[in-house]
């Protein structure tokens, strides 16, 4: 096998022990629910309609421009990788590689998708 | 049965299981996060073929980022986040009948290439992958091109991105 | 091969020999004393994080000018485990609107997000978890399952407090993974791998020295990908009372803020890993692992204190400031500082130390003078638009 078998294990006990302790208070605390006990909390007062709203559209356009950065990031990290025993060839082709999709940030940036409208 | 074929079959089922529930499932968030478990299942296969890079990639862009942007998704379109309508329809069999079709076919193909039943050869010592990968990305000879090409894709993602979400008020 | 040298693999060899003794097979045996391995370092975790309690405590207090727990015990060390019983016998509401399911999972997967983290922490030369050949990206994805754990909070409990922080702090985590996936890159490009353990074994000279604006650059990111002050707008106590642990309570509370205090302190140690050095100390950590292993240990705790000091010195800032602080500034800086640190990586390829290290920190320096001097000039627009144009009143002397 190979050590991801380490990881697994890290997971299995990961899990294992917030499940235990979760459980010891379920065990040892008291159970004595109510429905008011169980409402949902608002301030002191009473819960206006659902909690499960539409929400704030910005938050998705964050999450788009995340999105391509966040696969722009794995592509260089193999260059990153190798990149000291390679030559000034691969550091341009990482510069051209990033300032294309700085373009894109810039872009972003000007049609006033990254304010917080 | 090698231990390594059990995991692979239990992880392959938990796959498998999490697929069905994802488009069984009425609670479209319920759906989302049995996305989640079925692309960590597939993270878990590459991690069996001893692909590090792709299984970590595979946790870090689906589950870190389109997960959490289909989640977003399912929140901010949808106002009543449950589905109360038909999960089938009429063509339910005909659908059925061309999955069934196409494994068919597929299990008979991976059959009769003797490449399923062997077994994969050990990986040489001092094998590195990563290194390997980020040669072929900026060598002229090999995929460079392809490389900064993947940029502009990228970019005309994102830019294609920002106009279709560009709200004009 | 002695006890004092390894440590590790002195006691597995024993098991092992112990467990297959007993007719068990060499594969079974040893994924057994890896499991006894993993669950001991785990427990000591968990009783370090019930430590933890009591150091933050501690400092906060003494940031704020008080004592801070001092009656249960000697320096009020027992207190921590007063907490605990307390959270444990404390009743487990569940809102019954919630989702229970998805509501029960989100403490779970949240401390366990960082408890695996500690599977690429090498604490010493021979005492690590797994040596990953991805370990950085390792830690992005470990992270992404805690950014799940949070969305899960807070969708599942069905309150409007709750959703709206946990959007807040996955929009935060999800940014601030940008800047940090970067500087991600520099101890990689130096070190020429993904690999914790090659990361600290390449520092002869700390990386922090080669890469101080890196170093900084990565600090804020962890910071905010902790959820700490400045950016802990997912709690927000003042508007959204506690954000998506908001209908937690007990010890599925706990387990949010056990996770935080342990995930501050993890990140301590990542920031020590990969630009301090990690366990090396002057060849100090060739003498005994055991030595190696209170140098990581201290290190951290210097990087979680760094973490404790900004958050409670810094204020709350608002979403907006936030994502612009992150979109506008620290982005665009994180990738211009990757391509410079490249393009001097190559072309001071064959300089002397001295010179490498000079040109590189000049390079980081006058990156950050120059990215400061552009942001001050642009906020200063910004106010001036705010304020209206005041004439600008030259002193004549």
């Amino acid at each position: 096998m190979n050590e991801w078998i380490y990881v697994a294990l890290f997971i299995v006990v990961g899990l294992i022990i917030p499940i235990g302790a979760i459980a010891a208070g379920f065990i040892l605390g008291p159970k004595k629910p109510n429905p008011i006990k169980e409402s949902t909390y608002e301030c002191g007062v009473e819960p206006v309609g659902e909690a499960w709203i539409q929400f704030k559209a910005q938050y998705y356009i964050f999450a788009l421009v995340f999105l391509v950065f966040d696969v722009e990031a794995v592509f260089l990290f193999p260059w990153a990788v190798k990149l000291g025993q390679l030559g000034l060839y691969a550091v341009l082709e990482g510069i051209v590689f990033v300032t294309i999709l700085i373009v894109g940030l810039v872009y972003t940036w000007r049609k006033g998708m990254l304010e917080w409208a | 049965m090698t231990a390594q074929q059990i995991i692979f079959l239990i992880v392959a089922l938990f796959t498998l299981g999490s697929a069905l529930m994802v488009v069984t499932t009425r609670n479209l968030v319920h759906a989302a996060l049995w996305l989640v478990s079925t692309l960590f299942g597939v993270a878990v296969v590459y991690a069996l073929l001893n692909a590090n890079f792709i299984a970590v990639v595979q946790v870090v862009v689906y589950i870190g980022a389109i997960a959490i942007l289909f989640i977003f998704a399912v929140m901010l379109t949808r106002k009543d986040m449950r589905d109360s309508g038909p999960q089938m329809n009429k063509n339910w069999w005909l659908g059925a009948l061309v999955a069934v079709f196409v494994f068919a076919g597929l299990a008979f193909l991976l059959q009769s290439w003797n490449g399923v039943s062997a077994t994969a050869a050990a990986l040489p010592s001092g094998f590195d992958a990563i290194s390997l990968l980020g040669d072929a990305l900026v060598s002229p000879d090999a995929y460079v091109l392809p490389f900064e090409v993947a940029s502009v894709l990228l970019l005309a993602a994102l830019v294609g991105a920002v106009y279709v979400a560009f709200n004009k008020k | 091969m002695s006890f004092w040298n390894d440590p590790l693999k002195v006691a597995a060899d024993w098991l092992e020999g112990v467990f297959m003794g007993w007719g068990m097979n060499s594969v079974l045996s040893h994924v057994l004393v890896a499991f006894l391995g993993v669950l001991l370092l785990i427990t000591v975790l968990m009783v370090l994080d019930i430590f933890l309690v009591w150091i933050e405590r501690k400092v906060v207090a003494r940031f704020q000018d008080r004592l801070g727990p001092n009656r249960v015990g000697p320096f009020g060390l027992i207190q921590p485990f007063a907490d605990i019983i307390k959270l444990i016998i404390k009743e487990d509401t569940t809102p019954g609107d919630a989702d229970k399911v998805v509501y029960n999972l989100a403490p779970i997967l949240s401390m366990m997000s960082v408890l695996i983290l500690w599977a690429v922490v090498p604490l010493a030369p021979v005492i690590l978890g797994t040596d990953l050949n991805v370990g950085v990206l390792y830690l992005i994805a470990a992270g992404a399952i805690g950014t799940l754990s949070i969305i899960m909070a807070g969708w599942a409990s069905n309150n409007k407090f709750a959703l709206i922080g946990g959007f807040r702090q996955v929009a935060v985590m999800v940014s601030f993974e940008i800047p940090m996936l970067t500087m991600l890159m520099i101890p990689t490009i130096f070190s020429g791998s993904m690999n914790m353990n090659a990361i600290i074994q390449s520092q002869n000279v700390w990386f922090f020295i080669i890469s101080p604006l890196g170093a900084l650059i990565f600090l804020i990111a962890a910071i905010a990908e902790l959820g700490r002050a400045p950016f802990d707008l997912a709690e927000g106590e003042s508007e959204l009372v506690s954000g998506f642990n908001i209908e937690y309570s007990g010890m599925k509370f706990g387990m949010f803020y056990a996770g935080e205090l342990l995930h501050a302190f993890t990140f301590g140690g990542f920031w020590a890993i990969l630009f301090f050095g990690g366990y090396r100390f002057f060849g100090l950590e060739q003498v005994s692992p055991f030595l190696a292993v209170l140098i990581m240990i201290l290190k951290a705790m210097v990087g979680y204190w760094v973490i404790m000091w900004v958050k409670y010195t810094m204020m709350r800032i608002r979403i907006d400031q936030m994502l612009s602080f992150n979109w506008k500034f620290l982005t665009p800086l994180a990738f211009v500082l990757l391509l410079v640190t490249a393009l001097m990586n190559a072309l001071l390829a064959g300089a002397p130390t001295w010179l490498y290290v000079l040109g590189m920190f000049l390079a980081n320096v006058v990156t950050g003078w120059i990215a400061l001097e552009l942001a001050r000039s642009a906020t200063r627009q910004e106010r001036e638009k705010l304020e209206g144009a005041k004439p600008v009143v030259e002193a004549h002397h």
